[in-house]
């Protein structure tokens, strides 16, 4: 597909998550710590009002809307900066907007919120513009 | 000061598993058969997955139960969860990938990493803010570097209200 600057992209990329989404995302990962599956850990001492999914468990769901929308192997870079946790219950959309494009790679800024509009993770992506 | 680093080898059920975590069922990260996979010359692997390294570094300390001959590893001071604040007040500030070449099952990396920059900050809601930065880089077993990942962690004196 050809990329212009300002073509938007979003999609809903995961809805009610629940703790058994977090462990998953636990086990595969290889991130066991248990601020994120242990309610009595997260709790405690930690003081927060309950376990809370990885900001990886978010950067990985929102890559998930740009390889959905540009190909499994179309990054060239991704970051993002983790912005808000997120909380069982929650829905989260993520979005895109091509910004710019220069040498035939695009730019596209990238951001995920969570269902009050509250902005999760956000950074930026690069790929190909066509 | 970089470490020696450690094997990394891309597994296709790994692959699998961690993609469906993300409730990702794209052909490409699971069904070698498929005409979209057999484009990109076998199956590849979504952009987060060199995460899945944590399994096989022998030094990662966010994984207390693993079984393991010897003492258990400490943290390394750099890195996420670095910083000497414990796994506690340790989040993840910022994650970013450079891809350079692609990664498909079969191949095995070998993960090197080094410590970055460090900073303070005075934080809005958690006190002082210490960041550190840590960056990875995956090779093949060509030598070939695939992935440079930066991650950057912050300590907080107490549990962030957000």
């Amino acid at each position: 597909m050809a990329l212009k600057v300002g073509d938007t992209h979003e999609a809903v990329v995961i809805e009610n998550v629940n703790r058994t989404h977090v462990v998953k995302y636990a086990g595969a990962s290889g991130d066991f710590n248990p601020l994120h599956h242990d309610d009595t850990v997260a709790t405690g001492n930690a003081g927060y009002p309950s376990v809370f999914a990885h900001g990886m468990f978010s950067m990985g769901l929102t890559a998930r809307m740009l390889t959905d929308w540009l190909g499994a192997a179309s990054l060239k870079k991704y970051g993002v900066r983790f912005t808000r946790q997120v909380w069982p219950g929650d829905t989260l959309t993520s979005k895109a907007e091509v910004v710019s494009i220069a040498d035939g790679l695009a730019t596209i800024r990238v951001w995920t919120e969570n269902q009050k509009g509250e902005t999760v993770v956000e950074g930026e992506a690069v790929a190909p513009a066509s | 000061m970089a470490d020696e680093g450690f094997e990394f080898p891309i597994d296709r059920t790994q692959v699998m598993l961690f993609a469906r975590s993300l409730l990702d069922i794209r052909p490409e990260f699971s069904e070698p058969g498929d005409p979209a996979t057999k484009a990109l010359g076998g199956i590849v692997i979504p952009p987060t997955f060199v995460q899945c390294s944590a399994h096989w570094d022998p030094d990662y300390f966010l994984d207390l139960t693993r079984p393991r001959k010897g003492t258990a590893p400490r943290h390394r001071g750099d890195g996420p969860e670095g910083g000497g604040g414990g796994v506690a007040r340790g989040l993840h500030a910022e994650q970013h990938y450079e891809y350079h070449h692609p990664v498909h099952v079969g191949d095995t990396l070998t993960v090197t990493s080094r410590p970055g920059e460090r900073w303070e900050k005075q934080g809005r809601r958690g006190g002082k803010l210490l960041f550190s930065e840590s960056i990875t880089e995956y090779r093949n077993q060509d030598g070939v570097l695939c992935v440079t990942a930066r991650s950057i962690g912050v300590q907080t004196e107490r549990a962030v209200d957000q």
